[in-house]
């Protein structure tokens, strides 16, 4: 796999993994408007780069969660488990 | 409704085939403390959650185990590709291999096949928040003995990070389960 989208794979995960942590952090302390606005932040960017790795690569979301050139590249390879 | 997101939560780029590894890996992908066995516990859970931050955690820590399960299998899978019959052989994977050949199954690595067994889902959220509480620090324990027997530093890294894990969850459920208790005080007042 490029160099190019490993490297933006991993700031998305890196973004995400933020979010994820915050997620779970506000799921039991709904009130701290902090810990919230720091959520809200990694949205916009995780949006931001989802937005251009899709533009380059491809869907990073089935279902109809990012858009796809021709053809179809949501089967494109490598899977996540053949990163090897 | 569920969606995929075609990326592993955190890497795993395992070179070195390892079948003795994976034998033990494997547990953590169907055995008793494992990542399956997580999942299906909290999200089976959340529907008698009495309050909305135990639904939420519950609904969404046992989606983020649906992505341990993911890394878990990316390991035993990568720890089998490309492992030869000798080393099969060798790490007493060769009754593993004649059922399996090197496929992903959940089982633990001496074959006992995943059972909803390994959890409960009693209908008591204080009773459950508490059987959830020791799961995680089971499956923290497994990852250390899991850590005793890697000496490969890409299969450490996943591991290390799959532990971390595990104490975040605990202390999460544990703020849940102060929730529930003061829930379940409010409603004696009345």
């Amino acid at each position: 796999m490029g160099n190019q989208k490993q490297m933006l794979l991993d700031r998305i995960r890196a973004y995400e993994f933020s979010a994820i942590e915050l997620n779970l952090y506000l799921d039991s302390h709904p009130g701290d408007q902090r810990a919230l606005n720091d959520f809200n932040v990694f949205v916009r960017q995780i949006a931001a780069l989802k937005n251009e790795y899709e533009r380059l690569y491809g869907p990073l979301i089935n279902f109809g969660f990012g858009p796809s050139g021709h053809p179809w590249q949501w089967i494109n390879d490598p899977w996540p488990w053949e990163y090897n | 409704m569920w969606l995929y997101e075609k990326k592993l939560e955190y890497p795993v780029r395992i070179k070195r085939p390892d079948p003795r590894m994976a034998s033990s890996v494997i547990s953590q992908y169907g055995g008793p403390d494992g990542e399956l066995a997580a999942s299906l516990r909290y999200l089976s859970q959340r529907y008698h959650m009495p309050i909305p931050e135990a639904k939420a955690m519950l609904n969404d820590i046992g989606t983020e185990e649906l992505a341990h399960f993911e890394m878990v299998g990316t390991m035993v899978h990568q720890l089998m590709e490309g492992a030869s019959i000798e080393q099969i052989k060798a790490a007493g994977m060769g009754s593993w291999y004649a059922d399996h050949d090197r496929a992903i199954w959940p089982a633990t690595g001496t074959g006992v096949p995943f059972t909803a067994a390994y959890f409960a889902s009693k209908g008591d959220p204080i009773a459950d928040m508490t059987e959830n509480m020791a799961a995680e620090q089971k499956a923290r324990a497994t990852y250390e003995n899991l850590l005793d027997l890697a000496d490969d530093p890409d299969v450490i890294d996943p591991l290390r990070w799959l532990r971390e894990r595990e104490i975040v969850h605990f202390q999460r459920f544990g703020e849940i389960l102060n929730k529930l208790h003061e829930h379940k005080d409010r409603k004696k007042c009345f």
